[in-house]
């Protein structure tokens, strides 16, 4: 058998001692976690855990496996959401099929529970949004996915908001641009899916009767084209009205949730002819400055969140010193002072159920409401403590991360020893 | 379903690469047509451009009638078959085939007429009404044709469907794909590398290189009479032989000794120093066990055995022979080209299971030297096809196709246009 691992995989090192040479489907319960957040595979498909991390391993025949490995490889490195590969494994005895390991996206929800669980207030046009924004992303990138489907995405929230993220590559290809034709039909082929998943989930009385599958699957196109044309349409107008009209498509572009890599603009007497490139990457300017001033990883709006406490913090904290406060100091004493001792509050058998940069902006919005309610601010402690005791336990343990989940079944183990 | 023409079709990418060069090819209506070449060649461009997937840089693509340069994917109405199809656990066997036209909002008598039409072709008839989680793995494949039957498209497009089965269901689909598209009679192309795909399912096939189209003929035509030494050395498995020989009078002059041509053959390949001699590995056999009458219409050779492959019910020896260096040089770029494991420089042969040659030991061989071929090593051309014998093949291949259709579509009891009430009985009239 042959392991070929992308670095850093000091992690996969806990990996090698499962037993790759024999299928999947004979592996010993013991050694796998239950994970209920699914989508529909065509493959096997199992979930296990190696010091704190759970991954996802899937048998498919080489040729396929190694693709997957090579493509999520470079969606990776140019910060395409996508699952993040850990490696594979192939020649196995007895003909069987390679064995492609991903990271277990933590906190992801599949659209079975986005639609049918406790929480389904939400409506599938945010759903499909997300989903077009993912698919307009990877065409930018010049990938053809092929295969895009509710199964084959994976939800997070981030501050209220979805993200979409590609789970699977199977089918994907990489050009350097595409084809009118192929954009189309892959959206021709999410179309498809996606009807035909909510069909499924109606027919296993899943999804409210009031949703109509081929009127939300319909929609798709339009989102999806409208974002595409919003994101790398040239634009051509009078150059009194330039300086504006640029910052304005800017702005607009952002707004979506893309960012602006290079700016062209040709002036002739006519007018001003813009081209914009669109990055491909999510754009991660708040996340990177978070990062910075705490060593928080958390996403794009969520950041933009933390940011905005840690700033209000700030201001607390140099009105008491009556001077300015350095980054670095104001970092540390508001992730001491505030972010974690909120956390805190969260009990364990409710850890897990949302990534706790979520549940700190849950609190927020849940402050605020109190507050509307009230008529004064109750501040962040009571909100917190209000939003443990009523509003977290509503987001059901099924959602629990599998992390947690395995941390948990660890503790149990040493204490059973 | 409909025809499909291509007029003088050019793909060329930024670079100026042509990945698809001139090609021109009439897929007649019905007919199956294989597209074949090894990696590189311009066969999944190819069927790309007939989808709508990639741009056509020059030339025409006509379906049913109709320009479809600038038509977008749906609206050239074909359908590329199993391509990542999904079953929906909670949906029927039944709906699971039917959703594309729920989702076109097609009435619900015709959606059941088709549905039902189409799993009586597919014997899936009474796995109808079930989830599809018990259906075995060929069943499961067939839902997928199922769902591209329903859509009553022009025509069906397969892109190398089999690669990822394994051995065992890739040949039942082998069978399954071949049979449906009889009794369907729908237009069909499908793309491979694999040669045995290739020769046991199309009609016709369309062996491509580097863009270009060597030969559109049927498999029996593509066997005997090649147009030159790519497609000679494609096709067929084991691969053919190829023996550096000279012209001497009227025979040629190789490694196994002489072989005698015939005088249309000796004028075809006269006045070039250096040949190449194209033999397939059934045109041998241990010379003690041809028959007599037999004999006087090839020649005898001695030649020492390196290996011997015993497989059951057919024999293979190895033997090695000499070749100039520029001779080698050229076999080993053909076999590059091809993916081949390098075709070295000995013969691979066929004898009778019975035989008793053994390794390492001289032996006696027969070679037939009627069917043997000779190419023009420095273009490739082969020198001595003979291209009515060819067509004639080609023209028996369409009959039999055409004979086929008829029976399916147009007999007396129905076939797949008007649907009967069994589905069992309606399936076995194939």
């Amino acid at each position: 058998m042959r392991y070929l691992f992308r670095p850093p995989a000091a992690e996969a090192a806990g990996l090698l001692a499962l037993p790759w040479h024999q299928p999947l489907e004979d592996w010993d319960p013991a050694l796998l976690l239950e994970v209920p957040q699914r989508g529909i595979s065509r493959h096997v498909v199992r979930f296990t855990v190696s010091e704190g991390r759970v991954y996802a391993l899937k048998e498919i025949t080489e040729s396929l496996a190694r693709h997957e490995y090579a493509l999520l490889a470079e969606f990776e490195e140019e910060g395409l959401p996508s699952v993040s590969v850990l490696g594979i494994c192939v020649d196995r005895p007895d003909e069987q099929d390679a064995i492609l390991v991903t990271r277990y996206l933590e906190y992801s929800m599949s659209y079975r529970y986005v639609f049918s669980g406790p929480r389904a207030a939400h409506s599938p046009d945010r759903l499909l949004d997300t989903l077009a924004q993912l698919l307009v992303r990877l065409h930018l990138a010049g990938v053809y996915w092929g295969d895009c489907s509710l199964s084959n995405t994976l939800f997070r929230l981030d501050a209220g908001a979805f993200t979409a993220y590609l789970v699977d590559a199977e089918t994907a290809e990489r050009y350097p641009s595409l084809s009118a034709g192929m954009r189309a039909y892959d959206v021709d082929l999410a179309r498809e899916r996606v009807g035909a998943e909510l069909m499924d989930l109606q027919a296993g009385e899943l999804l409210s009767p009031d949703i109509d599958p081929i009127e939300v699957a319909d929609g798709l196109a339009g989102r999806y084209e409208a974002l595409w044309d919003e994101v790398t349409r040239e634009e051509v107008f009078r150059l009194d009205e330039q300086a504006y009209r640029v910052a304005e498509r800017l702005q607009r572009i952002n707004d979506l949730g893309f960012d602006v890599g290079e700016v062209e603009l040709v002036t002739s007497p006519e007018g001003a002819r813009l081209r914009v490139e669109t990055r491909v990457s999510e754009p991660g300017q708040q996340r990177h400055e978070l990062f910075r001033l705490t060593g928080l990883q958390v996403q794009e709006n969520q950041a933009r969140r933390l940011l905005n406490d840690l700033r209000s913090y700030r201001a607390y904290l140099e009105q008491r010193a009556g001077r300015p406060v350095p980054d670095t100091v104001v970092g540390r004493r508001w992730l001491a002072e505030v972010y974690q001792p909120v956390l805190d509050i969260v009990p364990d058998e409710l850890a897990g159920r949302l990534e706790p940069a979520e549940v700190f902006h849950e609190v927020l919005e849940h402050r605020w409401f109190l507050s509307e309610q009230a008529g004064f601010d109750v501040g962040t402690w009571a909100a917190a403590r209000s939003y443990v005791q009523h509003e977290l336990p509503r987001t059901p343990a099924v959602m629990t991360t599998p992390s947690v989940i395995a941390d948990r079944g660890q503790v149990t183990v040493s204490t059973l020893d | 379903m409909a025809e499909i023409q291509m007029d003088h079709i050019v793909k060329q990418y930024g670079d100026g690469f042509p990945a698809v060069n001139d090609v021109s090819l009439d897929i007649a209506d019905g007919e199956f047509m294989i597209l074949v070449g090894p990696s590189g060649c311009g066969k999944s461009t190819l069927l790309r451009m007939i989808v709508g997937l990639e741009d056509i840089t020059s030339g025409d693509m006509v379906i049913g009638g109709k320009r479809v340069n600038d038509k977008a994917p749906r609206e050239r109405n074909l359908s590329m078959v199993f391509q990542n199809y999904a079953l929906y656990p909670h949906l029927t066997v039944f709906e699971n085939i039917a959703f594309p036209l729920r989702l076109a909002k097609m009435d619900d008598a015709e959606v059941r007429r088709r549905v039902n039409e189409a799993a009586d072709v597919l014997e899936l008839h009474e796995h109808l009404e079930r989830k599809p989680a018990n259906l075995s793995g060929g069943q499961r494949q067939r839902v997928a044709m199922g769902r591209a039957i329903v859509r009553q498209a022009e025509a069906f497009l397969f892109d190398e469907p089999l690669s990822n089965l394994d051995a065992k269901l890739r040949g039942q689909m082998r069978t399954e794909i071949s049979r449906l598209q009889r009794r369907l009679g729908i237009t069909t192309v499908y793309v491979t590398h694999d040669q045995t795909e290739a020769m046991t399912l199309g009609d016709r096939v369309c062996v491509l290189r580097k863009g270009k189209i060597q030969q559109v003929a049927s498999p029996r035509e593509l066997y005997e009479q090649p147009v030159n030494l790519f497609v000679a050395g494609f096709i067929g498995s084991p691969p053919m032989n190829f023996l550096p020989a000279s012209l001497e009078g009227d025979q040629l002059s190789t490694p196994f000794g002489p072989i005698q041509l015939d005088e249309r053959r000796v004028a075809a390949v006269a006045g070039r120093d250096l040949l190449l001699v194209g033999i397939r590995p059934e045109y041998f056999e241990d010379a003690s066990l041809v028959d007599e009458a037999k004999r006087p219409v090839g020649s005898v050779f001695r030649a020492r055995v390196d290996v011997t492959e015993w497989l059951g019910d057919q024999q293979y020896a190895y033997i090695p022979y000499e070749a100039p260096e520029e001779i080698t040089a050229q076999l080993r770029a053909l076999s590059r080209e091809l993916d081949s494991e390098e075709l070295r420089t000995q013969a691979i042969v066929s004898i009778d299971s019975t035989s008793r040659i053994r390794e390492g030991r001289e032996a006696e061989f027969w070679l037939d030297s009627r069917k043997v071929h000779v190419f023009d090593p420095s273009t490739g051309e082969n020198l001595t096809r003979d291209a009515e014998a060819g067509a004639a093949l080609t023209r028996m291949a369409t009959e039999d196709r055409e004979e086929q259709l008829a029976e399916s579509t147009g007999g007396p009891s129905g076939g797949i246009g008007t649907r009967d009430s069994g589905g069992t009985h309606a399936a076995g009239a194939a």
